[in-house]
């Protein structure tokens, strides 16, 4: 099997060609997509800690809300942004 | 029955790769589990497997052994220690619960975050965080970088940013000029550091750097645009796209908290000269034993693995090897002790838990965590105290007792299935 080197994903309805090997944070942040999220009390935020432990950076995944700073690229996902200010997880 | 392995390892960083292979080596049947999408942990980030240099040969090791199962994007959500201990673990393959004999937890550390207005800005990341997001693909060419918090990480951080393009303004230090100084003449007595400390200079030439200096404020609409620094009496402001920050490393101990592992008063796990935690069957190694860097943590990580696995005739030469490496740790930990004055200091308004936005004034009159806690929802959003937990500590002095399964959010679907149980091959 030829190693993959590129994996093509859509960000907010845009498809973009990133390395693979690269995470959905880094995808998102070379996009130009911020803020990430906002907060309860609707602050702009992004990502803080890069290893998983602070949950700034998350976003939708394929229907899932996931820590993109874990989460590598994969040809055909789609990725959206947590924009409205509720309790979502 | 369950089938059960010999010994879990928990975290894929040097220490726990080091352990890995010790303990295969030793004839054990080992699983290594990890939460980043490839071994390596945070400062072997991005390393392949046969680069060159150790951290290649130690993945590559580890990899082509048949006694070592790894399983990346590996979360432990529960841990219950017994006759055979019991992890319970998401990852893509659903949530499993796992048995072993032995665990040996390395775990790591996560950086340290103080609160001070603007903290939350986007552009405001950790020192370690920046690093990471850099080594996950992230594009720093040209981008102005300051680096500011606590620690030798520091140096490696501006050096690395700027070796991928960054342009780093400034690093800038809490502690003072003499601790710093402490450290490098301790650093460079290590066998093999003085050459290391060398390439860091070189690679931070013409980047200044500021001891004695504090954070004082980010600012920006939106989107971080520069930050407010303290040096002597001047504040300086300087323009910035990044402002990476962190105040030390932290030993990372939830795990080993949930199976009941001693701490010490540093709030690091435990251990006898064998790696042994309070709780039988069950070993640390790394800077969840306390902040040390990669030596220490490879060291760690062999005397963990032989020990685990009965192999005391290789331990010859370790106990001297450990007392240097425990010399070098503690002239780190005073060096870059946090001195009070040279903090942030948040504003009533300042946001202490960012994921339930409690602020500091919310929480300056209570006297504990759980107080708090159920008054302000402080530390009950996603990150479950994680970053504020800390925070608190060091802040108002309180004991952050929010440790509790599951340590990682777990996808509704996993919420709701049976977990299937992983055996070895
Ligand atoms: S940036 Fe902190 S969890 Fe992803």
């Amino acid at each position: 099997m030829p190693e993959q080197t590129l994996a093509v994903l859509t960000l907010e309805g845009v498809r973009v060609t990133v390395p693979a090997g690269t995470t959905v944070l880094a995808a998102l942040q070379n996009a130009g997509l911020s803020p990430l999220r906002r907060s309860l009390s609707g602050e702009a935020r992004g990502a803080l800690c890069g290893m998983g432990s602070c949950s700034e950076c998350r976003a939708v995944v394929d229907s899932q809300t996931v820590r993109t700073c874990l989460t590598p690229v994969r040809d055909g996902q789609n990725v959206r942004r947590l924009m409205e200010v509720n309790r979502e997880s | 029955m369950n089938p059960e392995w010999d010994a879990i390892v928990v975290g894929a960083g040097p220490a726990g790769l080091m352990a890995a292979l010790t303990a295969a080596q030793g004839g054990l049947r080992v699983l290594l589990l990890d939460a980043q999408p490839t071994p390596g942990g945070q400062i072997w980030r991005g390393a392949a497997a046969g680069q060159r240099g150790a951290a290649g040969d130690l993945l590559r090791d580890v990899a082509s052994h048949p006694g070592i199962t790894v399983l990346s994007g590996a979360e432990v959500v529960a841990a219950e220690a017994g006759k055979s201990h019991i992890l319970t673990v998401t990852s893509s393959a659903g949530l499993t619960h796992i048995h072993a004999a032995r665990v040996i937890l390395a775990t790591g550390a996560t950086e340290r975050f103080l609160p001070f207005d603007g903290w939350t800005l986007p552009g405001v990341v950790g020192a370690g965080g920046l690093q990471a997001m850099s080594k996950g693909g992230l594009d720093v060419r040209g981008k102005r970088v300051v680096v500011a918090g606590s620690g030798p990480l520091l140096l490696a951080v501006a050096a690395g940013l700027r070796q991928k393009g960054a342009r780093v303004l400034a690093v800038a230090e809490q502690a003072g000029l003499p601790g710093v100084a402490a450290f490098g003449v301790a650093a460079a007595r290590l066998p093999g550091k003085a050459t290391e400390a060398l390439e860091l200079a070189a690679g931070l030439r013409g980047v200044p750097y500021w001891a004695d200096c504090a954070v004082v404020r980010a600012s920006g609409q939106d989107q971080l645009q520069s930050v407010t620094l303290r040096r002597g009496r001047r504040e300086v402001t300087l323009a910035c796209d990044y402002l990476a920050v962190g105040f030390g490393l932290m030993p990372e101990t939830r795990v080993a908290a949930l199976l009941g592992c001693s701490l010490d008063a540093q709030g690091a796990v435990e251990v006898n000269v064998w790696q042994a935690t309070s709780v039988s069957g069950i070993y640390a190694a790394g800077e969840v034993c306390g902040i040390g860097g990669v030596d220490g943590a490879l060291l760690e990580g062999f005397v963990a693995g032989c020990a685990a696995s009965g192999q005391i005739e290789r331990l010859r030469d370790a106990p001297r090897r450990a007392e240097i490496q425990r010399q070098f740790q503690s002239v780190l930990e005073r060096s870059f002790a946090l001195r009070p004055d040279r903090l942030p200091t948040p504003s009533p308004a300042t946001i202490v838990c960012r994921c339930e936005d409690v602020r500091h004034g919310q929480l300056q009159g209570f006297t504990n965590w759980t107080a708090a806690k159920l008054q302000t929802r402080c530390g009950m959003g996603a990150c479950q105290g994680r970053v504020c937990g800390p925070t608190t500590e060091t802040l108002y002095g309180w004991r952050f007792t929010g440790v509790r399964a599951p340590l990682a959010p777990l996808p509704l679907s996993q919420l709701l299935a049976q977990p299937t149980v992983l055996g070895p091959p």
